[in-house]
């Protein structure tokens, strides 16, 4: 493999590992806050790519008629509208389902379930109104191709890779330096001091389940505006290996979400990359859940915590 | 031999030095208390001779053999049991299966026989079942027998946990707080009780207690830690007027009560 | 007299649907719908002996499923039928009546083989490990499957259609529904007599509390070990049951998380740890979906909803952690009741 080449699959998996990065955040930040495997979060992604699939045609569709929108505020409102519309949803999810379990301090396994039924019936309703067939994601960004040295790729992808950086960088800034960013922090490592310290519990669930909701939704249009296909499934695997890699970075710590969904990315792009470099044909693409999969149980087999967990003992 | 020997026992959390340099010695038939302020790492140290914790440092002998880094089921298995300081029932499950159950590792069926239900099967539970209702039958809890463990009152679930701890057949039982929430009356009948067992099961009892009555009345040794560190060791009158005892209870009630 | 009534129940249940199928009382549609009752029995059963049972996360039932599905079709297929790949039938079609429960045992036991390697990495940490870990597994079984080309990759595995007309050439009988009744019978023996041991019951104590039954003398591991393995080889029947069908085709498709859901959702159902609640919750389940059929893909918009509606007002499923003939004492008469046999004991 070239270095050109070799460059080439980098950057696609830095674009792909953005993905699950983002949706792995709100995986693990739930689960911080909550200790609940929020199953529905790969279908939050899907409804976020479909809200700003909606939004995106809708300014599209007014810029065409009468007068033209600029495409980078097109691209703006579809991300901000998205991103809230699809925190309403995760809030809505949380207050209508998970707190009324929490409140009555069900067992966490029914709360799983509910999560679980939450999620097919997202799918289920996106595939029974909008019907099976795949949905083109409008062009929010002109694509230009850029050749350098060999290695080609377009602005789409940079950017992609650029806004998850930044927005990465944002949530660390907000953990580290807000109050409920810090409560989020202190319940992830003590359950039972934090509701003493004062900090309204249900504030700082509310914020999780937005934060989690917003970085869905971005991925989700970030994932339209690369691959320019949606359909109702979309969430379905990609949650599950954003979930896993969540657990592989360390469930509950946020750097472990960005540092697992690259890995994955990194692993799943290389796979793939790899079958095409001759002697290695029998590498065939299809391996590439397999190995994925694989790898990732075999970190979790000799490190159970994760790459960032910690263990935390049980006390007799 | 004697048949419980703790050599040099010593435990970190982390950088916290729980227990340090702890020795006991234990025969057949002995009574022995275990006081100390709170925080102090009596649990700490119930739970390193159980094998909840595997010690930094130290041996526990029973009989001569090394209990270090064996599962606690095995150490249980060899003669060790315990109560818990925050009862420990199986809430949901009945009085007797949280007796019988404890008899886990004196089943000789195997996993076939618990599915077939062979003769074989039926002597042995029909057996493990009498034996726990002799033992309910003993702590005046046999009509509970049925009742599922959450819902008996307070006092009746720490005698539950003895009887439990009494059904895995022990030669030492380690008892942590068992006074605590009774009344002065339900004390009385603690102390006797334990005693009581100590002879019809020919039992070593070691005994964590706040109770300064319960532990004067009943031990023969007691053993005073203090931020993990033995501090004293002696016969009750000598224990009472250690200073450095006193000293490390300044203040605390429990004390003064006794 | 009373010792008799369960057997009477149970021949006249096994008369009345193998005879009912034989003379075609009821068609094929029928007939269909009872197969898969009872394979969700087995499924519900041996699920919850790890999810209500136990109180551990198992979320990859279907994985299993497919490993004895798989194992038992293709061991079916190369014995018994003419196949491009396996070549003619290795051994003559009479030989399949007998040797077919065998086959579903040996795929039952590479499921429980598959358990294991599960359950060793799986229970040496508590929490949401063993959820995250048969999630994976779940995968990767589909997707190993999915890369073997020699038994169809993602097209899926065909032939057993063959395997069971030879049957039916040789003796006319429904024998996938007999062996359906006959497996989803020993399901229900098995973990019942078993989680009324003293032995399996270590496995509720371990629920309630895992440390406390460590440390009262339960070996907690290896208890673990042998019921995920139970469990999944259970499963794994199913899945060879389930292959056998109607159909005579299985997929990758067939077992993916979906199915585990599924699973998950008639134990939860029937209520966590209650047997009766799991046979009552497949049964009505599988109807359930039956008679939704006509939604189309709403069903699965009406099924979720009603599932987080009744989570909200009734949580702990139709039985909760009982049996059926607790809540109604007069049923011990059929069913028996274990605590009978110690009514001496107690003197
Ligand atoms: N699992 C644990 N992890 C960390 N620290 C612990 C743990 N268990 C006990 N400790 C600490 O060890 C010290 C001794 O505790 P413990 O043995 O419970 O005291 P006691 O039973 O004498 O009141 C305390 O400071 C306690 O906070
Ligand atoms: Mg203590």
């Amino acid at each position: 493999m070239g270095l050109d080449i070799f460059l080439q699959h980098f950057l696609n998996a830095l674009q792909w590992g953005s993905f699950y990065a983002l949706i792995a955040l709100g995986y693990t930040m739930v689960y911080g806050v909550l200790l609940l495997i929020n199953f529905a979060h790969g279908d939050i992604f899907m409804v976020g790519a479909y809200i700003g699939f909606f939004i995106a045609t809708f300014l599209l569709g007014i810029g065409g008629n009468s007068f033209a929108i600029p495409s980078w505020l097109i691209l703006t409102l579809t991300i901000l509208g998205s991103m809230v519309l699809t925190s309403g949803v995760g809030l809505t999810i949380e207050r209508v389902a998970y707190r009324p379990l929490r409140e009555r301090g069900a067992n966490r396994l029914y709360v799983v379930i509910t999560a679980l039924m939450i999620g097919l019936f997202l799918e289920y309703l996106n595939l029974s109104l909008l019907g099976a067939a795949d949905r083109g994601f409008p062009e929010l960004i002109q694509t230009d191709v850029y050749t350098v040295g060999g290695v080609s790729f377009t602005n789409v992808k940079l950017i992609v890779i650029g806004l998850s950086v930044i927005v990465m960088v944002a949530l660390e800034v907000f953990l580290r330096r807000t109050k409920i960013g810090m409560a989020m922090r202190a319940i992830s490592y003590d359950k039972v001091a934090v509701p003493l310290m004062g900090v309204p519990m249900n504030a700082i669930i509310a914020a999780t389940f937005v934060i989690g909701s917003s970085l869905a939704a971005l991925a989700g249009i970030m994932y339209g505006s690369a691959y320019h296909v949606l359909s109702f499934d979309m969430g379905i695997l990609i949650g599950w290996k954003a979930f896993i890699a969540a657990v592989v970075g360390g469930i509950g710590e946020v750097r472990g979400a960005m540092v697992g969904g690259f890995l994955l990315g990194f692993i799943e792009i290389f796979v793939v990359a790899l079958g095409q470099v001759p002697g290695f044909e029998w590498l065939s693409s299809t391996y590439r859940d397999l190995v994925a999969f694989t790898v990732l149980l075999v970190i979790l087999t000799v490190k159970p915590t994760g790459l960032f967990g910690v263990a935390r003992r049980q006390k007799v | 031999m004697p048949m419980l020997q703790i050599k040099h026992l010593t435990h970190y959390f982390g950088g916290l030095r729980a227990v340090y340099d702890f020795n006991l010695e234990m025969e057949q038939g002995d009574l022995v208390g275990l006081i100390g302020p709170n925080g102090a790492g009596k649990t700490t140290i119930f739970n390193l001779v159980t094998g909840a914790y595997r010690p930094t440092e130290g041996e526990v002998l029973l009989d001569g053999e090394n209990l270090v880094g064996m599962r606690p089921h095995e150490i249980t298995t060899r003669g060790i049991a315990r109560t818990f300081q925050t009862i420990r029932l199986w809430n949901e499950l009945s009085v007797l299966d949280n007796i019988c159950i404890a008899r886990a590792s004196r089943i000789q069926y195997g996993l076939v026989d618990s599915i077939l239900h062979g003769k074989r099967y039926w002597d042995e539970e029909r057996q493990i079942k009498r034996r726990a209702f002799d033992l309910l039958a003993m702590f005046g809890l046999d009509k509970e027998a049925h009742e599922a463990a959450k819902n008996l009152p307070y006092g009746e679930q720490r005698k539950v946990e003895i009887a439990r701890a009494l059904a895995t057949e022990p030669r030492l039982l380690l008892l942590d707080e068992p006074a605590a929430g009774m009344n002065p009356g339900e004390i009385s009948d603690l102390m006797e009780f334990i005693q009581q067992i100590r002879r019809d099961f020919n039992l070593a009892i070691w005994i964590i207690e706040h109770q300064m009555r319960v532990i004067m009345n009943i031990c023969e040794r007691i053993k005073v830690v203090d931020f993990g560190e033995t501090i004293a060791y002696g016969t009750p009158e000598e224990i009472r007027n250690n200073p450095r005892v006193i000293e490390a209870y300044l203040g605390e009630e429990a004390f003064d009560a006794a | 007299m009373k010792k008799y009534y369960l057997p009477l129940l149970i021949l006249v249940l096994f008369v009345g649907i193998v005879g009912g199928s034989w003379l075609h009382v009821f068609n094929e549609y029928w007939q269909l719908v009872i197969l898969f009752m009872g394979i969700n029995i087995v499924l519900t059963v041996s699920l919850n002996l790890i999810n209500g049972f136990m109180g551990e996360f198992s979320c990859g039932h279907a994985g299993f499923m497919a490993v004895g599905a798989y194992v038992s079709s293709i061991l079916t297929v190369w014995l018994f039928a003419d196949d491009k790949i396996f070549g003619p039938p290795v051994l003559p079609a009479s030989w399949a009546i007998p040797l077919f429960p065998v086959i579903l045992i040996i795929g039952a036991i590479a499921a429980s083989l598959a358990g294991l390697l599960v359950a060793i990495p799986s229970f040496r940490t508590r929490g949401d490990y063993l959820a995250i870990i048969t999630l994976a597994v779940n995968y990767i079984v589909k997707s190993a499957i999915e890369n073997m080309e020699v038994i169809g990759g993602p097209r899926g595995f065909v032939g057993m259609k063959r395997v069971m007309n030879n049957m039916a050439a040789v003796f006319d009988a429904p024998w996938l529904l007999i062996w359906t009744f006959i497996g989803m019978l020993a399901t229900i023996f098995i973990i019942r007599n078993f989680m009324s041991s003293t032995f399996g019951k270590g496995i509720e104590a371990i629920r309630e509390d895992e440390i406390a039954a460590e440390l009262m003398s339960v070996n907690t591991r290896r208890l673990k070990v042998i019921a995920f393995m139970l469990s999944c080889g259970l499963a794994g029947l199913a899945g060879g049951l389930f292959a056998h069908g109607p159909g005579g085709y299985i997929n990758p498709g067939t077992f993916t998380i979906l199915k585990s859901t599924e699973v998950m959702v008639m134990v939860y159902l029937g209520g966590m740890g209650s047997i009766s609640g799991s046979i009552i919750s497949a049964i009505g389940f599988t109807l359930l979906l039956e008679l939704l059929r006509p939604l189309g893909t709403y069903k699965w918009v009406v099924i979720p909803l009603l599932l987080v509606v009744m989570m909200l007002f009734r949580p702990s499923g139709i039985l909760g952690n009982k049996e059926l003939t607790d809540v109604f004492p007069k049923l011990r008469a059929i069913f028996g009741a274990e605590e009978e046999n110690y009514a001496h004991a107690a003197n």
